[in-house]
This record gives structure tokens, sequence and C-alpha cells, in this order.
């Protein structure tokens, strides 16, 4: 309930000053449009323009995702966070707040590159959607902790994509895998074991979270 | 009548290869006003900041207890009140806003008149509504007091807290302070003497600013 409350408040907080959202919508919308001027008229292949689009996706995540704990080192609100509520209330309420963002930035990035790219098309849309799913959780996960690492940091801006790469790096190479699989009319029986990879990473980011955050949120 | 109890053993710390402050044994056993002195640098930010679990001594063991029972590290926001120049509240949410985002935050209740009690007391109850971002230092210094009482906490720490103030607001404060030392633990880090002369034990930072001895 605590981190509901957490989460409405930074809700609230970002429609009044549009810190992430702002950031989110032009590197989308800047991202997409570079993508689209750099091919032109060339045909681009099915598999290509699939591993693009989690491109767009892992540079959007970077251009907004550490706002959770960067904006509140830098009003100098930490310290009152760590005053009201416990670790893993924050983390929590944060990880809830870039769970939506990842969500709605995600789902507006699908469906302009669907509009946009005549080559991305999904012949297996369930796989597609368990796979985007599992991914955004992820995504969301590993972004919220390394978000609250880099916050403390003078070089946030740099060291966040930085840091986040190799993080992230197993996830993105196993959601364009699957992304690849759900545009070839690959059954969904034959993609149980990337599947099973994205639920595992899941699984692990989460428990690596809560048991490391004590650590970084108290100095 | 319940009780909490603050006791912090051999407190030392060091940033990097400077000495804070060594091995000081500070504890509040029963109701009142205890003080923390010292000049600037000395560290009593830093202390205060120690004995409320925020950040950890280099060595030195720091214990809560609340009827005996020692207070969990997660619980134990609920059981404190901080005021400081360097607590920040969000400029974007107007004052009343700011409470009770912590307050739902927290996970306590409140009654509308309690609110409105203290925005009367610290002399906010008519630009409660307007966003913290067109306040001035003083109604900030004046808001951190409502932020740190509207909980009922049972140990309230006071780090520098007449800074920015007027006299009214500084009578204010001093009321607040001797109101609340009756049923509560209440710490005050200051170098002001009229703040100071409050407390019935200062301790001095100064005294523990033994220089390291290299091996």
């Amino acid at each position: 309930m605590s981190s509901y409350a957490l989460f409405k408040k930074d809700l609230a907080s970002e429609l009044r000053t549009r810190y992430a959202i702002n950031s989110l919508v032009m590197f989308i919308v800047v991202t997409i449009s570079v993508i689209l001027f750099s091919i032109g008229n060339e045909k681009i292949s099915d598999f290509l323009s699939g591993g693009l689009f989690w491109v767009v996706i892992f540079f959007s995540a970077m251009s907004g995702l550490s706002r959770a704990f960067v904006s509140e080192e830098e009003r100098g609100t930490t310290l009152t966070l760590q005053l009201i509520a416990s670790p893993t209330t924050i983390f929590s309420g944060k990880l809830l707040f870039n769970l939506i963002l990842v969500f709605a930035m995600n789902i507006v990035v699908a469906l302009l590159y669907s509009a946009l790219f005549d080559a991305f098309v999904i012949k297996n849309l369930s796989l597609f959607l368990y796979a985007f799913i599992l991914g955004n959780i992820g995504i969301a996960i590993a972004s919220t902790l390394i978000a609250s690492i880099i916050a403390k940091a003078s070089s946030k801006g740099t060291l966040y994509p930085v840091l986040s790469f190799p993080i992230l790096l197993p996830l993105m190479l196993t959601l364009i895998d699957l992304t690849k699989q759900s545009m070839d009319t690959t059954t969904f029986s034959s993609s149980y074991i990337e599947l099973a990879i994205l639920g595992c990473y899941d699984v692990v980011m989460i428990a690596a979270s809560y048991m490391l955050f004590d650590f970084i949120w108290k100095d | 009548m319940s009780s909490v109890e603050i006791r912090a053993e051999n407190i030392t710390k060091v940033f990097g290869r400077r000495l804070i402050f060594k091995d000081i044994d500070f504890s509040c056993k029963t109701n009142g006003i205890y003080g923390i002195s010292g000049p600037n640098g000395s560290g009593k930010s830093t202390f205060l900041k120690i004995i409320t679990g925020i950040i950890s001594p280099t060595r030195g063991k720091v214990s809560h207890t609340f009827d005996g029972k020692e207070i969990d590290s997660d619980d134990l926001h609920n059981y404190i009140g901080y005021v400081a120049p360097y607590v920040v509240l969000y400029d974007e949410f107007s004052a009343v806003e700011n409470i009770h985002f912590f307050s739902k935050i927290r996970g306590i209740n409140f009654t509308q008149e309690k609110l409105d009690v203290l925005f009367q007391h610290f002399g906010l109850f008519d630009r409660k509504n307007d966003l913290v971002k067109g306040y001035s230092s003083g109604m900030k210094q004046r808001l951190k007091f409502i932020f740190a009482l509207i909980h009922s906490p049972k140990i309230l720490f006071f780090d520098e807290p007449t800074s920015n103030l007027d006299n009214s607001g500084k009578e204010k404060v001093y009321q607040t302070v001797k109101e609340e030392s009756q049923n509560n633990i209440v710490i005050i880090a200051s170098n002001e003497d009229s703040d100071l002369a409050l407390c019935s034990t200062v301790l001095e930072l100064q005294d523990y600013k033994k220089l390291i001895t290299e091996n």
C-alpha cells in the first residue's frame, strides 16, 4: 500500500514536471524518424526490422528510466524518502512506476513501428506478446536497479547506458531472437527455452534487486 | 507509559582518510531535550544521520528500543521526525499535498484537525494550498516541522532548527521543542546558544576529534 502511495506521488510529480515523459516521447520520435530517413526507399529484411525495434526500445529506456532515482537525487529529496519509508517500499514504488512507464512507452513504440515499417510483420502474435511482456518486466527491473546505483554518481548520463548494456544484453539478445521467431511462423512450443530464459532473467533480477537495494540505498 | 531508548556505542566515522569523530558513546533513556554541539564541519549532521540509521558508522553500533524491544530498521522511520536544512520537500506540490503524500507513503492516518492545528501553529494556514516552489526559505523551514510532527514520532531530531526563521518562528520552534520533550525524546544539533540552552545535556563533538595515529 505504501509502495502504491509512492507510485501515485511519482505519477503526480511526473504529470506536473514532465521529467521523463517529454524526453521519452522526443527520443522515440527522433529515433524512429532517423531510422526511416536512413532506410529511405531501401527494402530492409524482416529480421533486421525486428532487431532495430529492440534497439529503439533499449535506447528509449536509457533516456527516461533513470529518472526514477536521478530526479530525487538532483532535487535533494532522497533523504526525505529515506525518512518516510523503508528501502523495500521505495524500490517497490519506483519499480511500479518504471513498469507502467516501460509498458506505456513500448506499446507506443510497437504501434508506431508496425504502422511505419512494412517489414515488421508479426506472424505469431501470442509468442511476441509473451516475449514483449516478459521483456518489458525485465527491462523495468534492471533499469530501476541500475538507476538507483548511478543516481549518486557524477556522470549519470553516460554511466547509465554503459552499466545497463552488459546487464540487459542477455535479455536483449533473447528478445531479438524471440521477435525473429515470432516473425517466422515458429510454433509456440519450439520457443519454450527462450521464454524460460526471459522468465528466469526476471526472477533473478527481482531477487537480486531486493537483496541489493538495502545496501545501495543506505550510503 | 511506553518509552523509546537510543543507545550509540563507540561510534566512529571516517570519510576517506578524514576522521570526523571517534568513539562516541551517546544514549537517551528518558524523555527530554538532548543537545549536540560543535563548530562547522565537526560532524553534527553526520552524527544525527548515524543515530537515525540513515547512514552507517565506520565503527560502532546504534540501537533503538521501544518498550524494551529493538525497533526493526524497516520500521524506524515511523518513530522518527527529522528537521534539517538539507531535508527537501517537493516543490511541485502544495504544502498540504506534500504532507498527504508523505503520510500515505508512511501508511499513517491523521485527522484534518491535527493538520490544521499544525498549519495554524506554524503560521502557514493561509498559504497551505500554495506550491512549495513559491515558499520563502523560512516558510519551508516551518513546513519541515509539520512534516516532522504529523505522524506523532517518539524521537525528534532537529538539526539547526532555527535556521532561516524570524523571531516569531524561533519562538514557535522553542515552544514545540518544550511541548514535545514532555512525552518524547528531542535531540537538537546546533551552534546557537539559544537552541542549546533548552538542552539538559550537550554532547560536544569537538572532544571526539582525536587524530588517527598511523601504525
